[in-house]
């Protein structure tokens, strides 16, 4: 471990740092349970929109036999990401099925039903060192990588934002602050090396100089397992963060490592930095060096309500619903059944839904964690929920504007760099549901968006229409005035025809008779 | 100078215009929901309060007093007054269209508004001298000014509160109005000292 | 008393002079909101606000006539430009946001008219004589003019559904009511 020591000024700076909460861990005992892989479902359910971005355009027809690894669904936009086998089977149909998304609409998906065999195409894997960073960021995008920390923002689309801005800091996110959730502690802890060489390929992409993987200090065997592992290598370190909520957020990480600030309504790279999830790092380690897309992920099964639970490798598309029969079923009636982590999970009814690729976890809470639904309450105006705010905004301020239906006046108050980590909600003595005014009204402002982008289309057509019927109409007025003038000529050349004829004729006539 | 000084915080704050004399308090109810347009419609209020004292001033003692009209105030005070303001809107339109944004919507609603002419008619009752008159009517706009944009501030944080359903809306508006007035009546202890 | 009738009249005839001819000399060329509004405007001219197209609608509103949220294919969007345009205060929950509809043909039943895509202020229908017409839906506004010239009903407006991509989280719904709030103020007192 080469790099300096933290500098004096970002520890100073962490003094001042109060934001966040500190809900209770549940890592146990599913953090304890070594990754098992489970055995293939019966049909597997691969939603075409797995990630943040347009929605994957298939291209397998139903009936068709697939191989593991083989391309299913290809990127439909630049911020989309494809979608592969996860094993070798046919293809029975792309249908409207339900997804893990707080809609609960359904989505489009495509159905494989596995044959068992297990038959994979031929995958080509290369020393990342020899590749050119463009290369690197074809295959990770080609591989269908997306970020693994909840977002599920294409990774590749990251790592070419990293050659267009230079980045001096490369941050690899072992936060993992969500309560309940330990997929990332255990591939840490078991997966050492991957992770490593994954940030090793991602610096040699970007052209970062230094690596800091920032890991919270409730994981002490992640953390030996990953400085054992990075033991040697020049600009690596391994930085223990405090628990905390919401420490896994890229902003929060990087301004504790490093004491600097992602600017207002701007991105990480704007200050040089990068962050990338553990999950990620393996992935592209595993894109590259062995040149496999993703179609596994570690999912941490746990809840009060669930009989054993551990952390599981799956392939995307696996129902829930065979994680938790795996994991021994159900003891009791869940009071809450989550996709994902309890703070930014999705509440669902069903566990008939996928496991897609920003799944970490499938909890299903007893009536003792999730405590008594309390009806919301009035304001207090007690600055709880601003003391706990990550990035330092007036959530009661906010949401009283959108309560009163100023969405602009909570936009001046900085609603768009809300994270919507929702711990505003959870420290909330009158449990008024801060974080669900912030997301209506950024999907509401989106919404807005594009219905203006529409309307200006629209007006585009409409101009376009009517400048066509004036074109038309001037034609066909030309058209008629030049059949008219024709008319007329016609009509003169048939007259003086005539009356030349009729002049011959009498001049002829005259000669008869001057004859 | 000191007089005069007194005079300006006489009228700004121990005799509010708004809140202890009561003049003015349409404007105050209806253009109070945003400080943008409190801003406005105080600033405007302000500038016809010193123009028309000014020009009342002069048709009070250049007319009707030389002719012992002074039955004919009222009528008298109303017909310069809304010429005025009219003609000023005019002119501010033609020759300075930025200020006739800020000012040009509020100015007809003063026209008839009962501080401009509560002010005049009390500056002819009181039969103050020219400059005496003018100062009243500034102090008077600046304690309209001060009444109403507070009040504006009020108004924007009750538009956020959760207020009953019985009172939400106008009823709380004045409720609030009658306090602020109230804690007005702190500043009469001013003139004691 | 003559006096008093001569002064006053005298007072008012030399004022109503002075501001006619103010009127006359400080004339301001106006008119030029209405075209700013008409800019605003979808300018498709669909009639759904009930004016003879945008220019009407902006006319309208210029006068102060038209409400800002008449423009349904404008939407909640329209009415705060507008709102803000003309100084006018919006109540945005007020608005009744009305699930958009746009058109859609059933197949079964277009015999091919092109009466439909005729009247399409937007060009959003897509056909020839005696072929299946279909309706382009990002260009469609739902102004139900070919719904209403169809000969045989085969288009018709239907609800735009709701997708993944177009879903919004819903306004969180528990605002406790007053009683509530009073009731719980009591019982803490």
């Amino acid at each position: 471990m080469g790099a300096p020591d933290t500098p004096l000024f970002v520890r100073l700076s962490r003094l001042l740092k109060r934001w966040g909460a500190h809900p209770e861990g549940h890592k146990y005992p599913a953090a304890g349970t070594e990754i098992t892989a489970i055995p293939l479902p019966a049909l597997l359910t691969l939603p075409l929109s797995q990630h943040v971005g347009a929605p994957a355009r298939p291209v397998v027809a139903v009936g068709q036999r697939v191989l593991r690894g083989q391309l299913l669904a290809e990127a439909a936009a630049t911020i989309s990401a494809p979608i592969h086998a996860p094993t070798s089977g046919t293809v029975t149909g792309i249908a409207e099925v339900p997804v893990p998304h707080p809609s609960g609409l359904s989505g489009m998906a495509i159905l494989l039903a596995p044959d068992g065999l297990d038959e994979a195409v031929e995958f080509h894997g290369a020393d990342p060192f020899t590749l050119e960073p463009a290369e690197i960021a074809r295959r990770v995008a080609a591989a269908g990588v997306v970020g693994l920390g909840g977002a599920a923002f294409p990774a590749a689309v990251k790592l070419s934002q990293g050659q267009r801005t230079p980045i001096s800091t490369l941050i690899i996110n072992g936060g993992e602050c969500e309560p309940y959730l330990s997929c990332d502690d255990r591939l840490m802890r078991e997966r050492a090396p991957a992770v490593v060489d994954g940030a090793r390929i991602i610096r040699h992409t970007v052209g970062a100089g230094r690596v800091l993987i920032g890991v919270e200090t409730n994981k002490p065997e992640a953390i030996a397992a990953l400085r054992e592992a990075a033991a040697g290598l020049e600009g690596i370190r391994v930085v223990p963060v405090p628990s905390r909520y919401p420490m896994g957020s890229a902003q929060q990480l990087i301004s504790w490592l490093t004491g600097l600030e992602v600017p207002a309504e701007g991105r990480s790279a704007d200050i040089g930095m990068l962050v990338h999830n553990v999950g990620t790092a393996v992935a592209i380690h595993r894109a590259i060096r062995f040149g496999e897309p993703f179609t596994k992920r570690v999912v941490t099964v746990t809840g009060g309500a669930l009989r054993t639970p551990r952390n599981l490798e799956v392939c995307l598309g696996t129902p829930a619903a065979a994680l938790v029969e795996f994991c021994g079923g159900l003891v009791d009636t869940p009071a809450r059944l989550v996709i994902g982590g309890p703070m930014m999970g999705i509440a669902v009814n069903t566990l008939d839904l996928p496991i897609i690729k920003g799944t970490g976890g499938v909890l299903a809470l007893s009536a003792a964690e999730t405590g008594a639904r309390r009806e919301e309450g009035p304001c207090i105006r007690c600055t709880s929920c601003v003391g706990a705010c990550p990035i330092g905004l007036l959530p009661l301020e906010m949401a009283a504007r959108i309560r009163g239906g100023d969405l602009g006046a909570s936009v001046d108050l900085g609603l768009k760099d809300c994270i919507g980590c929702g711990t505003c909600a959870f420290v909330c003595p009158s449990k008024i549901p801060l974080v669900q005014y912030f997301n209506h009204a950024k999907g509401e402002l989106a919404a807005r968006e594009r219905s203006k982008l529409k309307q200006d289309a629209i007006r585009e057509l409409a101009e376009a229409r009517s400048a066509r019927m004036e074109r038309e109409a001037r034609e066909k007025a030309e058209a008629a005035a030049r059949r008219k003038a024709e008319r007329e000529r016609a009509k003169a050349e048939a007259a003086a025809k005539a009356a030349a004829a009729a002049a011959a004729a009498e001049k002829s006539a005259s000669e008869e008779n001057t004859a | 100078m000191n007089e005069w000084l007194m005079v300006l915080l006489g009228t700004a704050l121990v005799n509010n215009v708004v809140l202890v004399k009561f003049l003015g308090l349409c404007p105050f109810m209806g253009v109070s929901r945003k400080i943008d347009s409190a801003l406005g419609m105080s600033l405007a209020t302000t500038f016809v309060l010193v123009l028309t004292s000014a020009l009342t001033w002069v048709l009070e003692h250049e007319l009707l007093a030389p002719l012992g009209l002074g039955y004919l105030r009222i009528l008298g005070f109303i017909l310069v007054i809304a010429a005025t303001v009219q003609f000023v809107e005019l002119v501010m339109k033609k020759n300075t269209p930025e200020l006739h944004q800020v000012l040009g919507l509020y100015l007809p609603l003063i026209t008839t508004n009962c501080a401009v002419l509560g002010i005049a008619l009390l500056n002819a009752q009181e039969g103050a001298g020219f400059v005496p008159s003018v100062l009243y009517a500034f102090g008077s706009g600046v304690g309209f000014t001060i009444a109403l944009i507070l009040f504006a501030g009020l108004r924007e944080r009750l538009a956020l509160a959760r207020v009953p359903a019985a009172f939400s809306g106008a009823p709380i508006g004045f409720i609030t109005a009658g306090l602020l007035a109230l804690a007005f009546m702190g500043f009469a202890g001013l003139t004691n000292h | 008393m003559l006096g008093a009738i001569l002064s006053l009249s005298l007072l008012g005839v030399s004022l109503g002079l002075v501001l006619g001819l103010a009127a006359r000399k400080f004339r301001v060329e106006s008119g030029g909101i209405e075209a700013e509004l008409q800019a605003l405007m979808p300018g498709s001219n669909c009639g759904q606000c009930g004016y003879p197209g945008c220019a009407g609608a902006a006319a309208a509103l210029a006068r102060g006539e038209a409400a800002v949220t008449c423009c349904p294919p404008g939407g909640k969007a329209l009415a705060e430009t507008l709102a803000a345009r003309l100084g006018v205060s919006l109540d945005a929950s007020a608005v009744a946001e009305e699930l958009p509809r746009i058109a859609g043909v059933q197949e079964e039943i277009c015999i091919g008219c092109t009466k439909c895509f005729k009247v399409c202020p937007t060009d959003a229908v897509l056909g020839a004589a005696k072929q299946i017409h279909v309706v382009i839906r990002e260009a469609c506004t739902g102004c139900a003019k070919c719904e209403n010239t169809c000969p045989t009903g085969a288009i018709m407006l239907t609800p735009v559904p709701v997708t993944l991509q177009t879903w919004v989280w819903p306004r969180p719904a528990a605002t406790p009511s007053p009683e509530s709030v009073l009731a719980g103020a009591g019982a803490g007192a």
